[in-house]
C-alpha cells in the first residue's frame, strides 16, 4: 500500500466557472458520501480539510499577488489523502469524486516513502 | 430482607466504597492490604451474620468493623505505619485515631481520583477494563472471568500486573486537576465506554452479570458527570449513548434467551425512560466546538430509538457513519455503515460498496452481503449466508445466520 495525494482542481475565478456555486452545494452531500466511502475502505489516511478561496500567491522579486493561484484556470479546490495498492486502484477512487461531471479535474500523485538506511 | 441475595449486593456496592476511600488515604502502594483488609471484614461480616443475622443497618456495621481492622492493622504493623505516617499526621491526630471518612462527600471524591487511577494508559486496555470491573465496580475474579469467556488464572495474572504496573509508575491517587483532565479523559471515557461494551455485546450466557456491568459503567458515568470539573460535552454524549443502548436491553432476549434482533423487537419493550433521558443529555452535550466520536455515536443511537423505517432516519445514520468512520475507522462502523447506504441509496448500490471492504475474515460481512443480495440474488444470498455460518463463533449469532437462511428457503 502506497499514499496518494488526490488533488482537485476547479476553475474558481471565472465568472461563469463550473462547477458553479450551486453545483458545489449540491455536491456536499455526496461528497460526504464518497470521502465516506473511502474511509469505510479504511483507505482514508486523514479527514479532508477544506480550504478557503481566499489565496495569495507568491512569485520571484517578492510579488504577493491575491486569489488561488489560477494561471491555468484550474485552482487547487481541495486535497485528499489515500492508501491504495497502485494508480489504478488510486484513479477508481478518484472516479467518485462529485464534482468531476461538472469541469473538476481530480490529480493523482503518489508520496515516496523516505529511503530506509 | 432476604440475607442471601443482600450479602451479595451489599459486598459489591460496599467493597469499592470502601476500597476507594482507604486507597485515596494510603496511595496505590498499599492496595493490596487495603484489599484485603476490606475482604476481610466481609469474611467477618459473612460469618457473623450466619450465626447472629443481618444487623439493623449492614451498612454502618460494615463500616464500624472496617475502621477497627483498619486501626489494628496500623497499630501491628509498624513498617505500614511508617509508611502512611504523612497521611496520618496531616490528620492531626494520634495514630490510634486514625480515622477513615466515610461520608457520601469522601466516597465519590475516593472514586472520582481512583477512576483517573485505574483508567491510566501505563497499562492496555483491556488491563485497564478489567481493574476497572474489579477496584471500581467490585466485581470478583470469577464474574469478570465469566464475562470475558476466559478463565479466572488470566484475570488474575491481568488484573495483578495492572496494579505492579501502578506501583511502579508510583501513580498517585488523587483529585485530577484540568491538565490531567484534558489529557486523560478521553481514555477515561473509553474505558467507561468499553466497560458497558462488555456488559452489552457479550456472549456469556449470564444476563444478569452483563446487566451489571452496563449499570456500573452508567453509574461511573454519573460520577463523572456529578464533577464539574469532568462534565464535559463528551462526557454527556457518552452517558446519551448508553441510555440508548440501554434502552432496549430487556427486548433483546426472549424468554428463552434467544437473541432478537432490532427489526424483530417489540419496541414496546423498549424502555421509554431511558430514551428521554438520552435523548435530554445528548441535546445538551450538542454544545461547543467538539464533536466526539461518542456525540456521532450517540447520534445513531438516538436514531435507533425510531423503530419506523424513513429516509430521514437512515439518511442521518448514514451521514453519521461517514463522518465517524473519518475520525476513526472500525470494521463494524464499516459494516454499518454500508447497511445505512443500503436503505438510503438501495441495494445494488451498496452491494458494489460492500464487496469494496473485502473484509473476508469477518463473518458479520458475510452476513452483510447476505443481506444486500436478499431479494436480488436468493441463491447467492444463501451462500454468503453459510460462509458467514461457517465464520462465526458467537452462539447468538449462529441462530440470527440460521432464522436469515430459514427466511429465504421458504
Amino acid at each position: 500500500m502506497n499514499e496518494y495525494i488526490l488533488i482537485i482542481h476547479r476553475d474558481m475565478i471565472s465568472k461563469d466557472a463550473t462547477p458553479s456555486p450551486q453545483q458545489m452545494q449540491e455536491a456536499i452531500k455526496p461528497f460526504q458520501d464518497w470521502i465516506g466511502g473511502i474511509a469505510a475502505q479504511n483507505k482514508l489516511v486523514s479527514p479532508p480539510k477544506r480550504w478557503d478561496g481566499v489565496g495569495k500567491v507568491v512569485k520571484q522579486n517578492n510579488v504577493v499577488t491575491d486569489g488561488p493561484y489560477a494561471e491555468i484556470k484550474e485552482s487547487v479546490g481541495g486535497m485528499v489523502l489515500i492508501r491504495a495498492n497502485d494508480y489504478e486502484e488510486a484513479a477508481e477512487i478518484a472516479k467518485g469524486c462529485p464534482v468531476i461531471k461538472w469541469g473538476a479535474v481530480v490529480e493523482i500523485r503518489m508520496a515516496l516513502t523516505a529511503p530506509t538506511i | 430482607m432476604n440475607g442471601q441475595t443482600l450479602l451479595p449486593n451489599l459486598f459489591r456496592t460496599e467493597y469499592r466504597n470502601i476500597v476507594s476511600v482507604l486507597s485515596y488515604s494510603f496511595g496505590i502502594k498499599h492496595i493490596e492490604v487495603v484489599e484485603d483488609i476490606v475482604s476481610d471484614t466481609f469474611l467477618s461480616a459473612t460469618e457473623d451474620w450466619s450465626v447472629k443475622g443481618t444487623p439493623e443497618n449492614p451498612r454502618a456495621w460494615l463500616y464500624a468493623v472496617a475502621r477497627n481492622k483498619i486501626k489494628n492493622y496500623i497499630r501491628r504493623d509498624s513498617l505500614f505505619k511508617k509508611s502512611i505516617s504523612k497521611e496520618i499526621m496531616s490528620n492531626g491526630e494520634r495514630s490510634e485515631e486514625f480515622e477513615i471518612d466515610l461520608s457520601e462527600k469522601n466516597i465519590s471524591d475516593s472514586q472520582l481520583a481512583m477512576i483517573f487511577t485505574v483508567c491510566n494508559p501505563v497499562n492496555s486496555s483491556e488491563a485497564q477494563i478489567a481493574l476497572a470491573l474489579n477496584i471500581l465496580c467490585g466485581f470478583g475474579i470469577q464474574e469478570i472471568a465469566d464475562a470475558f469467556l476466559t478463565n479466572k488464572e488470566v484475570i488474575y495474572k491481568r488484573i495483578n500486573r495492572a496494579k505492579e504496573k501502578l506501583k511502579e509508575g508510583a501513580v498517585p491517587i488523587r483529585q485530577p486537576g484540568a491538565d490531567e483532565i484534558a489529557k486523560r479523559l478521553p481514555n477515561v471515557l473509553m474505558t467507561i465506554y468499553l466497560v458497558f461494551s462488555e456488559g452489552y455485546y457479550s456472549t456469556s450466557q449470564n444476563t444478569t452479570l452483563r446487566k451489571d456491568f452496563c449499570q456500573e459503567a452508567i453509574r461511573l458515568n454519573t460520577l463523572i458527570i456529578d464533577n464539574k470539573s469532568t462534565d464535559t460535552p463528551a462526557a454527556k454524549a457518552l452517558f446519551a449513548l448508553m441510555c440508548f443502548h440501554a434502552s432496549r436491553f430487556d427486548a433483546r432476549e426472549n424468554d428463552q434467551g434467544e437473541t432478537i434482533l432490532y427489526e424483530d423487537q417489540d419496541d414496546s419493550r423498549w424502555n421509554k425512560e431511558l430514551i428521554t433521558k438520552g435523548t435530554y443529555f445528548l441535546n445538551v452535550a450538542s454544545v461547543g466546538e467538539e464533536v466526539s466520536r461518542f456525540h456521532l455515536e450517540a447520534g445513531i443511537a438516538y436514531w435507533h430509538t425510531q423503530k419506523e423505517d424513513s429516509l430521514e432516519k437512515w439518511s442521518n445514520i448514514l451521514d453519521l457513519y461517514n463522518h465517524l468512520l473519518v475520525i476513526e475507522y472500525s470494521p463494524v462502523a464499516a459494516l454499518n455503515r454500508t447497511y445505512a447506504l443500503s436503505k438510503v441509496h438501495g441495494k445494488s448500490v451498496a452491494v458494489v460498496e460492500a464487496e469494496k471492504l473485502k473484509l473476508t475474515e469477518n463473518p458479520y460481512y458475510y452476513s452483510l452481503l447476505g443481506n444486500l443480495h436478499t431479494g436480488i440474488d436468493n441463491a447467492k444470498a444463501v451462500q454468503h449466508f453459510e460462509r458467514a455460518m461457517k465464520l462465526t463463533t458467537s452462539p447468538a449469532n449462529r441462530v440470527t445466520i440460521t432464522r436469515n437462511i430459514e427466511r429465504l428457503r421458504k
